[in-house]
């Protein structure tokens, strides 16, 4: 067991790892993302009150789901930097939240634009909006403050503080449509329920998730990579690698 | 296919603008993104790889210059 957790401490160990699993990652997220997309936007029937400007869930519910799953993951990450210094979970928190940056501001936009035939309106300060862009915040308040330290160490440590602080917006997101009067309809993807739309619906929408869940795990990894190869520009390890030509 | 012919898809009876622009917004921010780091990780794997070759060719092969005294003006106060 610790054995284990050494070496999933280890960036070496990580990058090759990383390299085994990237082309599954992306190529079944590109198949699985383009198979969704296809067939959510040319396929899946119409919807009886929305009309055709719902096919944007399509994309508007993975980005949003990816974006909170992402900062989950991230929080994950920093607690393990805190408690026991792994560089590698460092090294995850920065390499991912440009990424969680990207899905939120896509998740807002895509919402904004079904928003305005749907609701007739671009924008609400509406409960489930509003934490949304907190989110958006937070990503960036993790990029600058990381970019900010020049230090490593303390870097990290700030970073994860603040990413753990933020934390509690999650929750907010997930149950304001729950807990406030919001314009923004409930949850559409529900693990422990049957799902509430029809399954030509769903199927589409399943599978643009694990698409887009998929090209996450790629970007992590390529992302990591850059950062570990920055990171032990000068180790042995690296040198080998880079000497005997393989990415 | 929910479509008669491709100017109804186009067209997405009236909605057609906002379903595009968003995808067309989602495509061009995840490929960007995606070209964006593997470019990067591409130009840090060269650098290291520059940054070692130098080393090498200072420290490795060629043997080192040898130390040159040259006068320098150092203020003492």
């Amino acid at each position: 067991m610790w054995q284990f957790f050494h070496k999933l401490g280890s960036p070496k160990w990580f990058y090759g790892i990383a390299n085994r699993f990237m082309p599954w990652f992306l190529w079944g997220g590109l198949i699985l993302l383009g198979a969704g997309l296809v067939w959510g936007l040319a396929f899946a029937p119409k919807d009886y009150l929305q009309g055709n400007s719902y096919r944007i869930i399509f994309i508007h519910v993975p980005a949003a789901f990816l974006a909170q799953s992402v900062y989950l993951m991230m929080a994950s990450a920093a607690l393990v930097t805190l408690v026991w210094r792994m560089k590698l979970a460092d090294v995850f928190v920065k390499a991912i939240a440009p990424v969680g940056l990207i899905l939120t501001f896509l998740s807002l936009f895509t919402g904004a634009v079904w928003g305005k035939p749907t609701w007739g309106t671009w924008w609400v300060w509406d409960a489930r909006l509003t934490s949304m862009l907190i989110l958006l915040f937070l990503y960036g308040g993790v990029i600058a403050l990381d970019k900010a330290i020049n230090d490593e160490k303390s870097a990290a440590r700030a970073v994860a503080v603040l990413v753990l602080v933020g934390v509690v917006n999650i929750p907010i997101i997930k149950y304001s449509v729950d807990w406030w009067n919001t314009l923004h309809q409930p949850a559409t993807f529900k693990l422990t329920e049957k799902p509430s739309m029809p399954m030509e619906m769903w199927v589409p929408l399943l599978l643009s998730v694990l698409g887009l869940y998929l090209l996450f795990g790629w970007l992590a990894c390529i992302r990591m990579k850059t950062e570990i190869l920055t990171r032990e520009r000068r180790t042995r390890w690296v040198r080998e690698l880079v000497l005997a030509g393989r990415k | 296919m929910a479509f008669d012919s491709l100017s109804a898809f186009i067209a997405m009876e009236g909605h057609g603008p906002y379903v595009w622009t968003c995808y067309a917004v989602f495509v061009i921010f995840l490929a960007g993104l995606m070209i964006g780091s593997a470019r990067r990780n591409r130009a840090v794997l060269e650098a290291c790889k520059r940054g070692i070759e130098q080393q090498g060719s200072t420290t490795g092969t060629r043997p080192k210059a040898a130390a040159t005294f040259t006068r320098v003006d150092v203020s003492q106060h």
